[in-house]
């Protein structure tokens, strides 16, 4: 006699954090292939030790984190390469992250200025203490030697004889 | 453009984990609590559509969410639409929610929002919320948002000598207010050697200056004239809509001059590079579009209350300035002189603000929006149960609601007629 079609049971169980409500654990990942696109010269340079910029040719204003388009007038950018020295514009110590990031705590973000550029660029600070930390210290650009092709492949030093 | 009044209002209480309800439960119990408050003349069939506020998906690990509440509640087939700005989707909700009536296309509409953070734990939450900043420049070297406010404080702290005491008052405040707030998440009486001892969570901003996150849900019905003399007996007149936005890369902001307000001068900011990131020209932009068209020429002397967005106790300082309820530069003397407690000029956040009622992202702008309401109403010691938080005689208020950094701000006005 053919018997019922079943579905198989499942082997593995689930993880449940309470019974009433019922909590359980349930995963979600995914794998992006994320494209930088137009902002991929940026990614490029990083990983030749260059940190790029762009700057609008009509309005003359310089962007520190680069735009392919000008936000005032619209236009096309051209990419220019900027100083590998900086100022500290502000900064924070974090002492706790996005989860990603919580193995690192605590870190030290920076917004750095540099020298006739309008905006400014977010990075790490490396090596400095939060007691000696201050707006306007100058800080230098240092590329890590294998490229994460990321962001992180740039952050900050504190310059080395450098008093103020 | 035809008047438009705020009919009633309902909230949950704002817990750090609701595992009970979901969000359509949480929803539906803040949309009858608003029926309720009209003694039944309202029901679902006179509603026309409704806008729908959540900031996350990842919270909600559902897409769509907006289309089970709508059924949820009883509203389908009725038309409804998604909004979403960040910290600021509950204020975009209610702007959208007037405009729908403003324009003549409904006569009543509900304004309904909701988050459900406790999905996932803090870290994990947090990292949803800084997905809400630029993925490929800032989230990926270990940014979030309590970094990036606490960035905005340090450089507000070097331009005008704000201290860490300051905003910690804010908190204090803040807190203290709660108490009296059943709806409240954090009723905390912290004293400032509380605020000033908790951890440091982003140097220089401290467990008790940041706001938590929560589980929560508001609603707001709107309608027109005439629909709220149908409906309700003390409808409150919505008198002033402005909204502003700024780059959502808080280091792309210019340097350059503040806009300003009928009663600032620019010789007041000869020397100030505005907004870079110590302010936040959004909400700026803002307050000028409301006051504008709710002819408020002196925000200090022309309000009674305010709820505003205090995500961080730094950033209710910040936007004491962007108000133009002080100058540039003297929000920390503003909240020194105590103009902003309950016994002040003009109080702000007497409901507890974000950082004592908890901020779940979606409910947010529509809770500060259902406290003023009653606040204008003369309606808190109904629904509080007590008096302690009422502004005597508030006839004319303001609602402000910010997303991070400032990239959507809204402000609107409310008036007793
Ligand atoms: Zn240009």
């Amino acid at each position: 006699m053919p018997t019922e079609p079943r579905l198989p049971e499942i082997e593995r169980g689930t993880e449940v954090f309470s019974v009433d409500p019922l909590t359980i654990r349930t995963h979600f990942e995914v794998d992006y292939l994320h494209s930088y696109k137009q902002d991929t010269p940026f990614f490029h340079g990083l990983a030749k030790g260059k940190l790029l910029g762009s700057h609008c040719p009509k309005c003359r204003y310089k962007f520190a984190t680069p735009r392919v388009h000008c936000m005032y007038c619209g236009g096309p950018t051209q990419w220019f390469e900027l100083p590998t020295e900086g100022r500290i514009h502000s900064w924070t110590v974090c002492y706790f992250a996005a989860q990603e990031f919580l193995k690192e705590v605590p870190f030290t973000l920076v917004l750095v200025e540099f020298k006739g550029v309008d905006t400014l660029f977010l990075s790490r600070l490396v090596g400095v203490e939060r007691r000696d930390i201050k707006i306007g210290m100058k800080v230098k650009a240092r590329f890590r030697r294998k490229a994460t092709w990321t962001v992180r492949d740039v952050y900050f030093v504190r310059p080395k004889r450098d008093a103020d | 453009m035809r008047p438009v009044y705020v009919i009633a209002g309902g909230i949950t209480k704002f817990a750090k984990a609701n595992p009970a309800k979901d969000f359509r439960l949480m929803v539906k119990e803040a949309f009858d609590f608003a029926l309720a408050d009209l003694d039944g003349k309202l029901t679902p069939a006179e509603i026309d559509g409704s806008v729908i506020s959540y900031f996350s998906d990842h919270f909600t690990r559902q897409l769509k969410a907006g289309a089970m509440v709508q059924d949820f509640v009883g509203l389908c087939p009725k038309p409804h639409v998604r909004i979403e700005g960040g910290g600021a989707t509950g204020g975009l909700c209610f702007q959208q929610a007037w405009e729908s009536i403003a324009s003549g296309r409904y006569e009543v509409v509900a304004a309904m929002g909701f988050e459900t953070m406790s999905q996932v734990e803090t870290a994990k939450g947090n990292e949803f919320i800084a997905l809400a900043s630029d993925t490929d420049y800032d989230f990926p070297v270990g940014g979030y948002y309590n970094g990036y406010y606490a960035m905005m404080v340090v450089r507000h702290m070097h331009e005008f000598g704000t201290t860490e005491e300051q905003f910690a008052r804010v908190a204090v405040k803040n807190h203290n207010n709660a108490c009296h707030n059943p709806y409240a998440q954090e009723r905390l009486a912290l004293t400032l050697e509380d605020v000033m001892r908790s951890e440091y969570i982003a140097w220089p901003l401290k467990r008790h200056d940041i706001c938590v996150m929560s589980d929560g849900a508001a609603v707001c019905i709107l309608a027109s004239e005439k629909a709220a003399e149908k409906f309700c007996r003390n409808p409150i007149r919505i008198t002033g809509i402005g909204a502003g936005s700024d780059c959502m890369r808080f280091a792309d902001r210019p340097h350059g001059q503040v806009p300003l307000l009928p009663h600032e001068r620019k010789s007041d900011y000869k020397y100030l590079k505005y907004p870079g990131v110590h302010s936040f020209r959004a909400g700026r932009v803002a307050a000028m579009g409301a006051y504008k068209m709710a002819g408020i020429e002196n925000p200090l002397e022309d309000l009674d209350v305010i709820e505003l967005h205090d995500a961080y106790s730094s950033s209710e300082l910040q936007t004491y300035e962007d108000l133009g309820l002080c100058k540039y530069g003297e929000g920390g003397r503003f909240i020194d002189q105590g103009q902003s407690t309950l016994q002040g000029k003009l109080p702000v956040n007497p409901s507890g603000g974000l950082l004592a009622c908890g901020h779940p992202v979606g409910a947010t702008g529509l809770m500060q929006a259902a406290t003023l309401f009653w606040q204008l109403q003369r309606a808190i010691p109904k629904h509080f149960g007590n008096d302690k938080l009422q502004v005597k005689n508030a006839r004319r208020g303001l609602i402000h609601s910010h997303a991070g950094t400032g990239t959507y701000v809204t402000v609107t006005i409310l008036e007793r007629p």
